[in-house]
């Protein structure tokens, strides 16, 4: 039988929830299998409900289930707002000493939530307690695994002679993930190992939680033997990593040559800067060591000028954020396209306006992206659709800024950077690195930064090469980059310029433009991490032998028209799917390809889509069920 | 070879008002980059957008005229790339102290080494003559519809307090201590600014050409011919010698006291210089032992097309 379930860990936040899940995902991985985490929190430092929930399966998975195998929770919120979840013949482990707790013992329940909850419970009868909710947990299948986790501390205190443990609850999260592995039957020393490499620089509280490790798995081997689902683990795929989102951006980075990132912090972009900084040494192959220059700017103004500033002097050079911190970026975004400077800014979208939902997933800022700054000037905006695709897409936008010499907005989001999942090992060799016409060198005394060109990209100078001065300007200029408002050379200045949407659609490599999975009646289009939990959905129709098609937009500007056209002929009935409430992409298309959408698949909640709800909706459309507008809600 | 002031101009049609201090900030860099014989190719003049904005068209290096209030973000994202270029930020007191406020101290504390020139005319030039920052509260000049009502910023004072580690104040007629003052910003060894009183003709009729040479004050005049009087005349000392709280604090109060001069005596010349700071691309050296020497636009970053950065490492601590 093959293996695939989902393991859920929630807690207030700042309780060790990511750390339990890492060590969780991380003995999976070991043991073989294939992860797919997300991580769900609020903007809060301290106190809200976050959890983490990890898929663990014996082949390639691309996103998560709606279902809960097992889930471990050490406070009373995760199963007031999980409960549901579990699945019949799932699991439960909870503290038995919140058995009393009520809704209104927990302040962070919202109102409007803890309503819904209260109409629940009472349609079944049943306080509102705990308890409560575990009744109903039960009645639903749900096997119950009570466990007092200060008792647990108390045993360990007394095992060890050491008084000061009882008092630990920061180790809750290291005992919840413990009792776990012992219920699915998991060996144990990979979670040893895993503690270990998690406090490596703090011996003692790594053998402490060790013992408090080992404590509660022995504690669940002898107790919890009764449950159907275990991982004892597989074979395991060579060259498998286990990282979370932003690490394909930021390993690109280093690899493509990038050496500038000038940045704000911002949710959910500051993570990427972050490990840059920690990895800011870089070995180069036969020479010194490079690095990689991470500058906090005072604001996001700031950090694009830096970055252009830095772009000029030829360096490749980047930026990331999120939209808030993109909106003050827009002004300068604009000079550099009608400067030709080659920029990247990494976009990891959440939800908006404003500060929205800041820790939350979207994908709200397509037409954004697309419009961004004033007036017309050639850009690209690209997206990738999961961790592995965005190391090599990385690579690929900074070619394509160098070569197109134009501003390259490369679209993330919040649920590809908070996830952790495990994928091949990003491979360097497949990267090619392209400067365009960047030059090294010039003889002749009259360089023209902007002359025409038959191609309409003249050869780039760079601040500090010799006879290669040049000036730029936001006003329209002639050849050397002085201003110039002469009618004529406007226009032959901006059609040079906006000659290069074209050239991009038709020099970019298709596959790189639009990937195919297949075309059917039914076909789905898409953009972004939607495509994990849509490639999974399609993959469970298979099993039903219904095939739908998908075709996965990356090149999102200038539009690629022409192949879209040619790939979706065949397909009946489209299906756009995305994290937004306008369905954008649908948009671009209707305008591009004279073509309306014939479903929508949307979900606007700030969770990432799950393949499940995906797959309902599919089979919604299929039977002339669904709505033209299926709205997706999965997700605490 | 030896290069010549003429070298440095550009021919460029100058479209600024006959009369315009402008002009004389303009000549003065030329000359100080002349005298110093920078090489073309490893100077840049930076500017922001306004009347003054166009400055880095007039001059023989290159030149990138950015956009309005950023004028030192995208100057010091160069200097940091390749430090070996000589850099000269150009703008308006609208652009650097108005819409750029927060860039011109998030420069002073970082310290990177380069100059910043602010064109100092009391009025927004190119958009017809608001009040700008560095206007007087109940000043009414020309274009205004009713007197200034806010306080002015003091450019000096903010640059001093923002840890600005050269600060000094030209003023635009007097083209040879200016160009003197250019070249101690551009050798000093960290952030420099340079306050350039610059009358605007046009626009600005009360700190006029005559205003600034006392032709009003008709007694004053006589003894000094001008408001404006040379810091280094009266054996002002504005150079921090030691690293120790009371000379600092000598140095930077006396340089605010300074700063608050106005009306019948202008004080231009050198108000405050540290160079006992560390600049921002030694801070960096903390983290990159090399970065002086192999800065980002520096780096090789391909072989033949392919990349020679080595993560496999990095990779090896993440595989399972
Ligand atoms: C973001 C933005 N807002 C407004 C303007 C319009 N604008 C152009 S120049 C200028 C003021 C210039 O005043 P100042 O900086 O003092 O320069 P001066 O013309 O006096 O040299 C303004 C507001 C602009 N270009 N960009
Ligand atoms: S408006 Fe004033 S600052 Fe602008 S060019 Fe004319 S005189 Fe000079
Ligand atoms: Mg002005």
């Amino acid at each position: 039988m093959s293996t695939d379930i989902t393991w859920l860990i929630g807690g207030p936040q700042g309780s060790g929830v990511e750390t339990g899940a890492n060590i969780f995902s991380r003995v999976c991985a070991e043991m073989g299998y294939q992860v797919f985490g997300k991580r769900e929190f609020y903007s809060n430092i301290k106190g809200e409900h976050s959890y983490f929930a990890v898929r663990v399966a014996d082949k390639k998975i691309h996103s998560n289930l709606n279902d809960v195998t097992v889930m471990v929770s050490f406070d009373a919120e995760t199963i007031f707002r999980h409960y549901n979840e579990v699945m019949s013949g799932g699991a439960m482990i909870y503290d038995s000493d919140l058995e009393n707790t009520t809704t209104d013992d927990v302040p962070t329940l919202n109102q409007i939530f803890k309503s819904r909850l209260h109409k629940e419970l009472e349609a079944k009868n049943k306080p509102f307690t705990i308890s409560g909710v575990l009744e109903t947990a039960k009645e639903n299948g749900v096997n119950l695994y009570p466990v007092s986790f200060r008792d647990i501390l108390s045993k360990l205190a007394d095992e060890t002679g050491n008084p000061k443990l009882k008092a630990l609850i920061r180790m809750f999260n290291v005992i919840g993930v413990s009792l776990s592995l012992g219920l699915l039957k998991m060996p144990p020393d990979s979670l040893f190992k895993s503690i270990e490499n998690i406090f490596s620089k703090k011996p003692k509280i790594a053998e402490i939680n060790k013992q408090a490790a080992n404590h509660s798995y022995n504690f669940a081997t002898a107790k919890f033997n009764d449950f159907n689902y275990s991982l004892p683990g597989t074979k395991k795929e060579p060259h498998t990593l286990l990282v979370q989102g932003h690490l394909g951006a930021a390993i690109g980075k280093m690899v493509c040559g990038c050496r500038f990132q000038s940045y704000y912090p911002i949710t959910p972009a500051s993570d990427e800067c972050v490990f840059l900084e920690q990895h800011q040494i870089l070995e180069i192959d036969g020479d010194r060591p490079g690095s990689t220059a991470i500058i906090q700017t005072e604001d996001e103004i700031s950090a694009i000028g830096m970055m252009i500033g830095s772009a000029l002097t030829g360096t490749r050079s980047a930026t990331c954020t999120s939209g808030p911190g993109f909106s003050l970026m827009a002004e300068a975004i604009g000079w550099a396209g009608i400067n030709e400077v080659p920029i990247v800014i990494t976009l990891y979208q959440r939800s908006g306006p404003s500060t929205g939902l800041p820790t939350r997933h979207g994908q709200d800022d397509l037409l954004f992206a697309i419009n961004s700054s004033h007036g017309e000037f050639p850009k690209i905006v690209y997206a990738s659709g999961d961790i592995e695709e965005s190391f090599y897409d990385t690579c690929n936008c900074f070619n394509y800024s160098d070569v197109f010499q134009v501003p390259v907005i490369h679209m993330m989001d919040k649920f590809l950077s908070s996830s952790v999942v495990t994928c091949k090992r990003f491979d360097p060799s497949k990267v090619t690195i392209d400067r365009g016409k960047l030059l090294e060198k010039i003889d002749d005394n009259d360089y023209k930064r902007f002359a025409f060109t038959d191609d309409g990209i003249s050869p780039r100078s760079k601040l500090g090469l010799e006879n290669g001065v040049f000036w730029n300007t936001g006003d329209e200029r002639d050849e050397y980059g002085h201003i110039s408002e002469d009618p004529i050379e406007r226009i032959q200045m901006m059609d040079k310029r906006m000659s290069r949407l074209e050239l991009i659609a038709k020099k970019i490599p298709k596959e790189e433009q639009v990937v195919s999975f297949g075309v059917h009646d039914f076909t789905i289009i898409s953009w972004g991490s939607t495509k994990g939990p849509i490639i999974d959905a399609l993959e469970m129709l298979k099993k039903e032998n219904i095939d739908i098609g998908f075709v996965q937009f990356k090149l999102l500007h200038p539009f690629p028209t022409d192949y879209a056209e040619s790939l979706l002929k065949d397909a009946k009935t489209i299906i756009d799917i995305e994290s937004n409430h306008t369905a954008q992409l649908s948009q671009i298309f209707k305008q591009n390809l004279s073509r309306d959408v014939d479903y929508f698949i949307l979900k606007y909640t700030g969770r990432g889509m799950t393949s499940t709800e995906i797959y309902d909706s599919l089979k919604k459309i299929i039977e002339n069920k669904a709505s033209k507008r299926e709205i997706l809600k999965h997700g605490a | 070879m030896a290069l010549k002031l003429s070298d440095y101009k550009t021919d460029v049609h100058n479209d600024w008002c006959p009369g315009c201090g402008d002009f004389g900030i303009v000549n003065a860099i030329q000359m100080a980059l002349a005298e110093m014989n920078i090489p073309r190719d490893k100077a840049a003049i930076f500017s922001g957008i306004g009347c003054s904005g166009k400055t880095s068209h007039f001059i023989n290096v290159y030149g990138i005229h950015t956009l309005h209030g950023r004028v030192l973000t995208f100057a010091q994202g160069a200097k940091i790339a390749n430090p070996d270029m000589t850099i000269v930020a150009a703008g308006g007191d609208g652009d650097g102290l108005g819409i750029g406020a927060g860039h011109f101290v998030a420069a002073g504390r970082r310290d990177v080494n380069m100059t910043y020139i602010i064109f100092d005319n009391g009025v927004y030039g190119l958009t017809k003559g608001q009040a700008s920052p560095t206007l007087k509260l109940g000043e009414q000049t020309k274009s205004l519809a009713s007197p200034n009502t806010n306080y002015d910023v003091n450019p000096i004072g903010l640059a001093v307090a923002s840890g600005f580690t050269f600060v000094a104040r030209g003023y635009s007629y007097d083209i040879k201590h200016l160009k003197d003052l250019i070249k101690a910003a551009i050798q000093h060894k960290g952030l420099a600014f340079l306050d350039v009183l610059q009358p605007c003709p046009t626009y600005n009729d009360i700190n006029t050409r005559d205003w600034y040479a006392g032709v009003d004050m008709v007694e004053e005049a006589q003894k000094r011919h001008s408001r404006i009087y040379k810091l280094e005349d009266i054996g002002f000392e504005p150079t921090v010698h030691f690293n120790e709280e009371s000379e600092l604090n000598e140095k930077l109060s006396q340089a605010l006291i300074k700063s608050l001069e106005w009306g019948n005596k202008i004080p231009i010349g050198i108000f405050y210089k540290n160079e006992l700071i560390s600049r921002y691309g030694e801070r960096l050296t903390d983290t990159i032992p090399n970065f002086l020497e192999n800065p980002p636009a520096k780096q090789r970053i391909s072989s033949n097309g392919k990349p020679i950065t080595n993560v496999s490492k990095l990779l090896d601590s993440f595989e399972v």
